[in-house]
């Protein structure tokens, strides 16, 4: 151990490099593996169904055509409408943001709230909530039915964003909860000295410490909201589906040949905004975890 | 004057604990109040009841002659500043300190000039745009310190302010502490561990243990005359000299033998007492025992006593005996000769002594 020679070290560094290269061929290689059904789909979306058919599926398109994109986008039949994804890409827009963004401002007030307002019998709310966050999808269907229609919410957009808000405070109050939690009680005494209120404290102090946790919490969010089938399946009726519905509907109810490269681009349309906001919110969040300056 | 702050029969209680045990304090403008205590004494939970940041289980606060029991912390006009600083992390070193005015709806030229006063008596001039994570522990405290002052309050509270920086700058934010509390003669309170800085800051002391109340009065009392035993044992380092002794009638005033390990009991005479019973506890500060010849006065007596342990501490040199099954620490003069093993002649000043009694801890003279 104490008479390391230099040319033992050499050799320890040979090892090392030969290391290095397998780990990158091992890596790339499942990073090929994993991009493969992703190339699949890109390319297939490209090319005719004439070319579909008698081609190879991994094949780079030989006539790069666009014309499945806009079928997918404007023509597509769901049954018997034939509008394409549009107007349920909409749907889920102005499904998905609302809810995106209710579910967040509430769930920060509960974190707030829970974390720096302790109040009796606040751990066992939270408790409940978190609880809240595992209970499956499916056990709600029929309860949250018959109370949609109780609230005259049946079938429509608001009552899918009211779904996806109760769904969804679990999760972000349990975010919000965990973050404010490291604060220091003291920020809120200070605060209270200085004579700021309930909301004040919440709004001028909390809110903007929470850039990191707010980009957390609105991916999760997000995602969620928009890559939902089964509340939206349930939940809506002809005119308020929402585009994974659609794109369920476009791929299942084609007679006649199988249009794959529609298919695959109604996929793709249907995947962008989540892959979207990853990656511009993704960013900030790297940005806001590096820039350092948020703890006092 | 009528006292600007007057706590009486104040109780808290959290469920069935009680923190707080019937609390009586009142001090006059321009005091400095210092509560000290060991940790868990409740002097933080105190100091939040005066803030209003905890509500008190029964008793009154009192401040600037109004009842402020159950006003809430912005009306009481106090400001506070607390041991981890709670400065706002994103805002700006000025947004933190004219945050408070901001909230009460001062006109922005008014902010603009208080901030300015208070940056120059601080000078923080040149930290103002900066965010408080861009700043060391001392710019930190003196901004916390800017937030409380802009507010010219009639109270100023501090929760441990000093006890998140390192040795060296800690004296100094001491004693620019004080000399702020001199300036602008304000009534302060502060709460610390520290009996050095209690002693050194305070016109006016509260020591508490468990809730309770052991004394209250100006350092000097305090330190001289402890009002028992723990207080005695708390304040002062190194700590007071407690012996466990036997008091005799001796004539007008009292015989002190303090048993010795291999030798003759050292014996006192002690004529300013008349009334002691046999078993008392005697309490000498180490700087009332002194090397022989280098203190003078009627109540000096004299005895030769065993060295254990020198300990030279740069200014003062302590020497250890043991007497009365106790280690009995003396500080005696840098330059001293005392060696461990051989006796030295130590000089007991017993006009500085104090008795306690054994079971109770209480003072007995």
């Amino acid at each position: 151990m104490t008479d390391l020679g230099f040319p033992q070290s050499q050799g320890r560094n040979w090892g090392h490099v030969a290391l290095r290269c397998l780990l990158f061929l091992l890596l790339g290689l499942f990073a090929l593996f994993y991009l493969m059904p992703l190339f699949v789909m890109v390319t297939t979306s490209l090319k005719s169904l004439e070319e579909i058919r008698t081609g190879s599926l991994v094949a780079f398109p030989r006539d790069v055509t666009f014309e499945a994109w806009r079928t997918a986008w404007s023509g597509a039949c769901t049954g018997i409408q034939c509008e394409g994804l549009r107007p349920y890409f909409w749907n889920s827009v102005i499904l998905a943001i609302p809810a995106v963004l209710i579910s967040t401002l509430i769930g920060a007030l509960n974190g707030y709230v829970i974390s720096q307002w302790k109040f009796r019998g606040a751990n066992l709310i939270f408790s409940l909530m978190l609880f809240g966050c595992f209970i499956p999808f499916q056990v709600v269907l029929l309860p949250m039915a018959r109370m949609l229609g109780l609230m005259g919410l049946a079938g429509t957009i608001p009552g899918l964003i009211f779904v996806h808000v109760i769904y969804g405070i679990g999760f972000t109050t349990l975010f919000f909860r965990n973050y404010y939690v490291t604060i220091p009680a003291e920020l809120v005494k200070a605060a209270k000295v200085d004579g700021a209120g309930f909301f004040r404290i919440f709004w001028s102090i909390f809110l903007p410490l929470s850039l990191p946790i707010i980009v957390v919490t609105v991916i999760w969010q997000f995602t969620q909201i928009w890559n939902d089938f089964l509340f939206g399946v349930s939940f809506s009726q002809a005119g308020t589906q929402p585009v994974t519905v659609a794109l369920n509907n476009i791929v299942n109810s084609t007679t006649g040949v199988k249009e794959y490269n529609v298919d695959m681009a109604a996929a793709i349309i249907a995947a962008l905004p989540t892959l979207f906001v990853y990656v511009v919110a993704g960013n900030y969040f790297i940005r806001g975890l590096t820039a350092g300056s948020v703890k006092g | 004057m009528a006292p600007i702050l007057d706590i009486q029969n104040l109780v808290k209680n959290y469920g069935a604990v009680e923190i707080l045990k019937n609390i009586n304090v009142a001090i006059e403008p321009g005091d400095f109040l210092v509560l000290v205590g060991p940790s868990g004494c409740g002097k933080s939970t105190l100091l939040n009841c005066i803030a209003g940041l905890e509500p008190i289980s029964g008793g009154t606060i009192a401040i600037g002659g109004r009842d402020m029991t159950h006003v809430s912390p912005k009306d009481r006009d106090i400001a506070m500043v607390f041991q981890s600083y709670a400065l706002y992390p994103t805002m700006s070193v000025a947004k933190n300190i004219t945050f408070g005015m901001k909230v009460r709806g001062v006109d922005a030229e008014t902010q603009a000039q208080k901030l300015a006063e208070v940056a120059k008596q601080l000078q923080i001039e040149a930290l103002l745009d900066r965010r408080p994570g861009q700043l060391s522990g001392g710019q930190r405290q003196r901004v916390a310190m800017g937030r409380a002052l802009v507010r010219d309050p009639k109270l100023f509270l501090f929760d441990e302010p000093l006890s998140n920086l390192d040795a060296k700058l800690r004296v100094e934010m001491r004693s620019e502490i004080k000399k702020l509390h001199q300036n602008l003669g304000a009534t302060m309170v502060y709460v610390t561990h520290d009996q050095i800085e209690a002693m050194t800051l305070a016109t006016k002391i509260v020591v508490l243990k468990g809730g309770v109340v052991q004394q209250i009065g100006t350092p000097a009392e305090i330190y001289n005359r402890p009002a028992n035993l723990f207080v005695a044992d708390f304040m002062g380092s190194p700590a007071m000299n407690l012996i466990p002794v036997k008091a005799r009638k001796n004539g007008a005033g009292m015989k002190i033998e303090i048993a010795r390990q291999g030798a003759e009991p050292l014996v006192l005479h002690d004529t300013r007492v008349a009334e002691l019973p046999e078993d008392v506890i005697l309490g000498l500060r180490p700087e009332d025992i002194a090397e022989a010849g280098y203190r003078a006065g009627e109540n000096v007596q004299t005895a030769d006593c065993l060295i254990d342990m020198v300990e030279p501490a740069g200014a003062d040199t302590y020497v250890v005996s043991h007497l009365g099954g106790k280690q009995v620490t003396a500080r005696l003069h840098a330059e001293t000769v005392a060696a461990p093993g051989q006796m030295l002649g130590l000089a007991f000043d017993l006009g500085k002594v104090s008795y306690f009694a054994p079971q109770t801890g209480e003072r007995l003279n």
